[in-house]
């Protein structure tokens, strides 16, 4: 049960930064479409680059670099230049995706440094929680700072309110004074280079190499989450972390019923329509007027600015 | 002059494009130009390579096609790789269950094509209609959902005679096999080009002519007043749902019965997602798509000599259209910010 839980946790770990990293840019009213193909290149790149150095660390610094700029280029064209979140963001997704296949082609079947097990000393000997939760490396104390400073900074800080100032009511956030274009801006860089840091997260430490299929359907699967969690930083953890156990249960079903288990990675999506459809629905909505509070826990209503420009009259 | 002035912008991303692809190849330490007259010659350089690429080019015109009438409604079909996915399952399921010549098999398993297609492209119109699902989320759920379907044809009920393999089914018997021009020797993709030349004519003709395809267009730039001025807005919705399905389908069944002769895992060939491409470059509109579409699978289709010759990963060809698609689009976008045209009069969902 403790190897589970701990297996579990350490699976989801690079998806938690990458969901959260996606929900912070959606919050801000920007779309970074371009996850399937972001997570690959970085991948790609943080494992090469960990190769050549010889250094993981480094490794992740370049990878969250190659996510910054797909997510630069993705927020400065749409305030420079009006274009569409989406285009730009699917373009890229294959772009990216293409680059990564392209320029990691000599370097599949290689392996290089790995990111140090670093149980927590005290902590980690604690009965049961010790071994789950602080029995990790870097990567995944990193996912859980990422909720808990996520969660911190858009519900109890000024910052968070401005942020979401501008993804729900931009006219309103600039009336009081926010540079809207930049904030959204630097929040979609800092997204993308989270989404960095989970790509080389997936080639240097929950998998010591690069292929071309390591993180395949991953990006689609992490905005799904974002959806499914409905924007709020926990319940979009929840749901990495539910797909984290699919991912492992899959795994020790793979001798057993090896159909099921090619299934389950592809079943985040169905369950994430039918959420959706269930939110929607007339029965929820009478259930969420007779109780507000199940209304807020469950549903999800997506920044009202999401993937529009905003543009000073 | 004024055309070519009109031009500039796209001519200047080109050569971008091309730049960036040549920086790409010298950093892979690959000859440049030797690799880019590879792409020329590896899909136009003879009969068979010519007879090759106009065979990839069909489907990717249908699947375009349909993208513009999807894209006229303003609507993001992602679901298309999972429409043409069902469209070759479907066509799959009568070229092996049924009996009969060429000419009864023929339009059976082009109509089982536009039929899957459409139901698989109605799914995400109604989760986008009636579940309030966006076309993006539901029709990326149904591209897996289609994968899935078609692994688990191909390992399981259909499994070819023996051993199960992700190589694909049996081949179909003959008759099944859409017919090629065999008198001309090299088995010229006759009726899959008509079928997708026919499709772009068909949805320019509707886009720009008929009362649907105008207020279809409506519907796409202004949901809100369209529904007040009394159009029924789902209704043309799940319209161009279906018309964008059935063309992606019929897009499955040239892939399945004149490229492959099988159902195969990766039976799309990514034409759904290298349409979308092709839709963005020529603005949303049918005029354009065939040339574009044709110049793509050149480029598809002539990478696969790169691998082959000088060793290079055949993604390369994905890399140039993916820049040369941001480039143009960015390069447009560019030029059109000093003129007072809005997106929406440039024709942008």
């Amino acid at each position: 049960m403790e190897a589970t839980l701990n297996s579990i946790i350490a699976a989801a770990a690079p998806l938690v930064i990458a969901t959260m990293g996606e929900t912070i840019t959606e919050k801000s009213g920007v779309v970074n479409l371009s996850l399937e193909g972001s997570l690959r290149l970085s991948a790609m790149t943080g494992f090469v680059v960990a190769f050549w150095v010889g250094n993981a660390l480094v490794g992740f610094a370049a990878a969250a670099v190659v996510g910054a700029m797909i997510a630069a280029i993705i927020a400065s064209t749409s305030i420079r230049l009006k274009l569409n979140q989406i285009a730009v963001g699917f373009v890229l997704t294959l772009l990216a995706a293409d680059l990564a296949s392209f320029l990691g082609d000599s370097f599949v079947g290689e392996r290089g440094p790995r990111v140090p097990a670093l149980p927590i000393p005290v902590l980690s000997d604690i009965p049961f929680i010790g071994k789950v939760l602080f029995d990790h490396d870097l990567v995944v104390y990193g996912s859980f700072l990422a909720i808990a400073i996520t969660w911190w900074v858009f519900y109890r800080t000024r910052a968070g309110l401005n942020l979401q100032g501008v993804g729900e009511r931009p006219e309103g956030a600039f009336a009081r004074g926010i540079n809207v274009n930049t904030l959204r801006f630097w929040y979609t860089v800092l997204g993308g280079a989270m989404v960095g840091i989970a790509g080389a997260a997936y080639s240097l430490d929950v998998k010591l190499g690069w292929r071309e299929t390591l993180t395949l359907n991953l990006g689609w699967i992490a905005l799904a989450i974002v959806i499914f969690g409905g924007w709020h930083p926990l319940r979009v953890a929840f749901g990495a972390y539910l797909f984290g156990a699919l991912q492992v249960l899959a795994f020790h079903l793979q001798d057993v019923f090896p159909g099921l288990a090619q299934v389950l990675p592809i079943a985040p999506f169905p369950l994430m329509i039918l959420a959706l459809v269930f939110v929607y629905s007339s029965g929820f909505r009478r259930i969420g007027d007779r109780f507000p509070r199940m209304r807020n826990l469950l549903g999800s209503e997506a920044p009202a600015a999401l993937g529009t420009v905003f543009e000073r009259e | 002059m004024k055309a070519l002035r009109a031009a500039t912008p796209t001519l200047v991303s080109l050569v971008a494009a091309l730049a960036f692809g040549v920086v790409l190849l010298l950093l892979a330490g690959a000859p440049p130009f030797e690799a880019l007259w590879l792409l020329v010659q590896g899909s136009f350089g003879s009969a068979s390579k010519v007879s090759a690429t106009l065979l990839a080019w069909s489907p990717l015109l249908l699947a375009s096609a349909g993208l513009v009438v999807t894209f006229a409604a303003g609507l993001w079909n992602i679901g298309v790789e999972g429409q043409i996915i069902v469209g070759a399952i479907a066509a799959s399921w009568v070229a092996r269950s049924f009996p009969g010549p060429v000419w009864v098999i023929l339009p059976a398993t082009i109509l089982a094509g536009a039929i899957g297609g459409l139901i698989w492209a109605l799914l995400a119109g109604a989760l986008k209609t009636y579940g309030g699902v966006h076309e993006i989320f539901g029709g990326l759920g149904l591209d897996f959902v289609a994968a899935g379907m078609v692994v688990y044809l191909v390992l399981g009920p259909w499994k070819r005679t023996g051993v199960a393999s992700t190589s694909g089914t049996d081949i179909f018997r003959e008759e099944a096999w859409m017919p090629g021009l065999d008198a001309l020797g090299t088995g010229w993709p006759v009726i899959p080009v008509a079928l997708g030349l026919a499709s772009v004519l068909i949805v320019w003709l509707l886009l720009r002519g008929t009362r649907f395809g105008l207020r279809l267009k409506a519907v796409g730039r202004n949901p809100r007043s369209s529904f007040l001025l009394g159009i029924p807005t789902n209704r043309y919705v799940l319209g161009a749902f279906a018309i964008g399905g059935a063309l992606a389908g019929i897009a499955g069944t040239v892939q399945a019965t004149a490229f492959h002769h099988k159902l195969v895992p990766s039976i799309s060939g990514g034409y759904g997602f290298l349409g979308i491409l092709v839709v963005l470059l020529a603005s949303f509109s049918a005029a354009w798509i065939a040339p574009i579409a044709l110049f793509f699978v050149a480029i598809s289709v002539g990478s696969t000599q790169l691998d082959l010759r000088l060793g290079l990963d055949s993604a390369f060809g994905g890399v140039l259209q993916g820049v040369i698609v941001l480039f143009v689009m960015i390069g447009g976008a560019w030029s059109a910010r000093r003129s007072p045209v809005s997106p929406a009069a440039r024709g942008e969902p």
